[in-house]
């Protein structure tokens, strides 16, 4: 029961964080970019255009949600286990997730690139 | 991608994985928090090195959303893992933890991850929502048709 409640904790983490980064980079594409809008507008436009974005409110919403799923699985989990499965995961799931919602060119670099950092963060946390 | 741009990745790394490591060593210093005296975790942020960490975290999070504000989640994200690397790095010759060989293959993983993203296009390139473009942030595909690279010589021409 107890590996049970580790792996729906880790699958929690894996689906609040990867649907966090999601929302965070529409709304920050949404946005534009940081530097040319504070040049031209001021901090204080720049902060208010972000806080308002509905999109950014969601994402911090989702990853409050990993955060917490992340202390529940810490409750019944080896910490060498929830992390470095979740971080991992994280990192596929991003890249798939993009690709679907974001539409972003996905293409065998970057699928190295998340395989390979999946598979280190494992190794580091072995 | 510019030298700024480089420096908010930067930003990224450095600020998530020191961060956390005071996060770390302040939580040790204050000790064990027991259910009952959950205000302890409120007066825990008195510590310098948890406030130090908390400050740094808000930077990480600035960065974090810069960066996502001119380059694609599958960019940032892998590009942004040498976190782990630092963190490896800080615990064997700082903290004087034992980093294992299965420990060091994973450091070379990471990095061979970040060095394959880090060589791509930082942003996916929408046409249908034309952003102002910059040399190095283009797809480097080898399809690109003699519009799209007129289109570019004029956003640089624009630039200057």
């Amino acid at each position: 029961m107890k590996q049970v409640y580790a792996w729906s904790a880790i699958a929690a983490i894996v689906l609040a964080s990867t649907t966090g980064d999601v929302l965070l980079s529409r709304a920050m594409k949404q946005v534009g970019d940081v530097g040319a809008l504070w040049r031209q507008s001021g901090l204080w436009t720049l902060l208010g255009r972000v806080l308002r974005n509905p999109n950014f409110l969601l994402g911090v919403l989702a990853m409050t949600a990993a955060f917490y799923s992340l202390l529940f699985g810490l409750s019944w989990g080896d910490v060498s286990l929830i992390a470095p499965a979740s971080a991992s995961l994280t990192f596929v799931t991003n890249a798939i997730a993009a690709k679907i919602f974001l539409h972003e060119r996905v293409d065998h670099r970057r699928w190295m690139a998340a395989v390979l950092v999946a598979g280190g963060v494992v190794l580091l946390a072995a | 991608m510019t030298f700024r741009k480089y420096l908010v990745l930067a930003g990224v790394t450095l600020c998530a994985s020191i961060g956390d490591s005071l996060l770390s060593r302040g939580m040790k210093q204050v000790g064990n928090i027991s259910l009952n005296h959950l205000h302890d975790l409120i007066l825990a942020v008195l510590n310098p090195s948890v406030a130090l960490g908390i400050l740094l975290l808000l930077g990480f999070f600035a960065s974090y959303m810069t960066a996502l504000s001119w380059a694609d989640l599958t960019y940032v994200l892998p590009a942004t893992s040498l976190g782990y690397v630092l963190l490896t790095l800080i615990a064997k010759f700082y903290l004087h933890e034992a980093v294992t060989t299965s420990r060091w293959i994973g450091i070379l993983l990471i990095s061979a991850g970040v060095g394959f993203v880090t060589q791509g296009p930082a942003l996916t390139h929408h046409p249908a929502k034309a952003q102002p473009l910059e040399r190095g942030c283009e797809p480097a595909s080898a399809g690109r048709n003699d519009a799209g690279r007129k289109h570019e010589s004029q956003a640089m021409e624009n630039k200057r």
